[in-house]
């Protein structure tokens, strides 16, 4: 593509690139991981994101879907992301496979503070396939400089059969993350947590609330809780993160779709600090 | 040219007058130059903006009459050019066309290549724009037109158009102008600005193409006598306008007053009709739509207007967050007159009065303003 067509690409924030699946991982029913390379080496390239972040996956002929990113990188195996069915854009990519076009344009939206984290034990606290923009910050925290620092990752499920991303968690836990899973549903090999998410916020033990950040994606009511737990063990509504879902449409700010009091949530968000987004999101269907 | 009109040609902020028998050389220098004139004409029983290639096409001798719910056409007992206030459409409708296609996408062997539309809409001259018309725009020049992102086809149409305003002589019992400080007086954001008077406009130039137009006219000084007049017509707009919104800490009052029980109480009575943002000349809201060729190798992405109080507007996981009356019309007048400030700096209301005539059941937001206002939660 011309220097004259990607400046456009620029100019018009509908205009999205073009992208092939190198590779689908389905990760249980319903649920599947797209890994997607640009047809153009130089856009390649040039994609940068940072976790939290998402983009606008367009199926021509159908339409566009907001999906976080969940790690991968554009030059080598991928974009990757997590798509559950749910409307007619996923059901349309769930027909799709290796090899197959479609079109992306991003990336768009906040990212979870990893330079201002550091230095401090972070506790990702993740619902269902809300770890998918966490994985993101899993390869960030443990691939970084000898942490000072741990990574602790509390993650919920109904049942141990949909538990994203578990091949990783051996790698991960090998490489130094504290990894705790509960799910709604055991069945009879499950040796893990039963119970809701907050019940593992209100366990955790081993790092000062002085020195922490609090990650959160999920069903906003599993955050609602995990963060009164959060609050009640001592960490300020300041040290922890949000990350929202809203029907995004143009993910640049001129089509309303996505707000949440004064926040539009494909620009001011995903990701968002508590106490600023806090007294919205108590309102009931704002 | 003699070496006298050259000495008189119209400079910025100078008033001029224009003959009302030289309107006509106004309307054929525009089209000559490229514009496509649009202007308040009678259609559908309202007013509303339409081609003017001729004098005849404005609503001469005709006037409004607004009020909750209702909207009149009456014959003027003069021969008045601009005797009326604003209609149902607005500036908006030329910059953010109800429909148009965003983007492209082509099947190309086994990929898909998405392609720029270009908007070939020609230049328009507006003309007959009001004070809280201009206001309007501004807001939406900050909605379409922002630092990190802007709208192509708002971007381009928008910096091509020439505003001619048209000062207010009279205010419809909806109009709140005042109130939002947006008029009745055109004070920025036209190329020209009349006034009207029985046999003249005053024509007062805003920018250098204005002033570039107006040099080309037949235009003559203003005399003293003929300012004062124009003073006292507008004047009339100003002593006509009854309703007031009280706009102290608006913003504070409405997102502190989310719970506030006049949510429930307005809901019985909003339709959810979308009418009020249709209207609106600042609403933005928007979906884009998949528009294929049967064997979907060829596809238009048609962006439509949309609106908080469509059902699904706020769909999300099967389901849609704003379920209930309730909770739409609160998304609209809390964006409308509070998080909009928060977003854009400004007040999404200029004052126009547009959503109280064409509510079907004459919903007034000034009222449900005043209702929470007197008992904040």
């Amino acid at each position: 593509m011309s220097a004259l067509a990607s400046a456009a690409i620029a100019d018009n924030p509908w205009l999205a690139a073009s992208v092939r699946i190198a590779d689908v991982v389905t990760e249980f029913a319903g649920v599947a991981t797209y890994y997607l390379q640009f047809d153009e080496p130089a856009r390649a390239t040039s994609y940068g994101y940072a976790p939290g972040q998402f983009n606008m996956l367009y199926v021509p002929g159908v339409g566009e879907i907001a999906i976080s990113i969940s790690g991968g990188l554009a030059s080598r195996e991928g974009l990757a992301h997590t798509v559950r069915v749910a409307g007619n854009v996923t059901q349309s990519l769930a027909r799709l496979g290796k090899g197959d076009s479609l079109a992306l344009r991003g990336p768009y939206g906040s990212a979870w503070p990893l330079d201002e984290t550091r230095d401090a034990d972070i506790v990702l606290v993740a619902g269902g396939i809300g770890l998918a923009p966490l994985r993101a910050v899993v390869e960030a925290r443990l691939d970084g400089p000898s942490p000072r620092a741990s990574t602790t990752l509390l993650y919920g499920a109904r049942s141990p059969d949909v538990l994203l991303y578990d091949r990783e968690f051996a790698g991960w836990t090998g490489r130094g993350l504290h990894l705790q899973c509960t799910v709604d549903r055991p069945h009879r090999l499950w040796v893990g947590h039963v119970g809701a998410v907050p019940l593992l916020v209100d366990r955790l033990s081993g790092i000062a609330p002085a020195n922490c950040a609090l990650f959160l994606c999920g069903p906003e009511v599993m955050m609602r809780y995990s963060v009164r737990s959060a609050l009640a063990r001592g960490v300020r509504k300041e040290q922890i993160w949000v990350s929202l879902e809203r029907n995004m449409q143009c993910a640049v700010g001129l089509c309303g779709h996505c707000q949440l009091g004064p926040a539009f949530v494909c620009q001011d968000g995903p990701v968002f600090r508590y106490d600023k987004i806090e007294p919205y999101l108590d309102v009931e269907d704002l | 040219m003699t070496q006298h009109d050259r000495e008189s040609s119209p400079s910025m902020h100078e008033t001029r007058l224009l003959d009302k028998q030289d309107f006509q050389k106004l309307v054929d220098l525009l089209w000559d130059q490229g514009y496509r004139v649009l202007g308040p004409t009678v259609s559908q029983a309202a007013i509303v903006f339409g081609e003017i290639r001729a004098i005849d096409d404005l609503p001469r001798g005709w006037t409004d009459e607004q009020s909750g719910g209702e909207y009149r056409l009456k014959r003027r007992e003069d021969d008045a050019w601009f005797g009326f206030v604003v209609g149902p459409h607005s500036p908006k409708q030329h910059f953010f066309p109800s429909r148009v296609t965003v983007v492209a996408a082509d099947r190309d062997g086994d990929a898909w290549r998405m392609r720029d539309v270009p908007d070939d809409e020609p230049p328009v001259a507006l003309l007959g724009v009001r004070a809280c018309d201009l206001a309007a725009i501004a807001v939406q020049d900050r909605t379409f037109m922002h630092a990190r992102y802007s709208d192509p086809i708002y971007r381009r149409r928008r910096e091509q158009a020439l505003i001619i305003a048209v000062n207010c002589t009279q205010a419809a019992s909806t109009c709140f102008c005042t109130s939002m400080n947006t008029g009745p007086r055109c004070s920025s954001g036209f190329d020209l600005a009349l006034t009207e008077l029985p046999d003249c406009f005053t024509v007062e130039v805003g920018s250098p193409q204005g002033a570039a137009l107006a040099a080309l006219l037949p235009t003559r000084p203003a005399d003293p006598q003929a300012l004062r007049q124009a003073e006292i017509a507008r004047q009339h707009a100003v002593d006509d306008i009854s309703k007031q919104l009280d706009t102290n800490d608006l913003r504070d009052l409405l997102l502190n007053n989310l719970e506030h029980p006049r949510w429930s109480e307005v809901a019985t009575r909003c339709l959810s009709c979308t009418n009020c943002t249709m209207v609106c000349p600042t609403c933005f809201c928007s979906s884009v739509k998949e528009v294929s060729d049967l064997d979907v190798e060829h596809v238009e992405r048609v962006r439509e207007w949309d609106t908080c109080f469509n059902w699904d507007f706020s769909y999300l996981n099967g389901g849609v967050v704003r379920d209930q009356i309730r909770s739409r019309y609160r998304q609209w007048l809390t964006h409308k007159l509070a998080s909009w400030v928060d977003q854009f700096g400004v007040s999404g209301c200029v004052g126009c009065g547009r959503c109280i005539t064409w509510c079907p059941v004459g919903i007034d937001l000034t009222e449900e303003v005043a209702a929470i206002r007197e008992t904040p939660v």
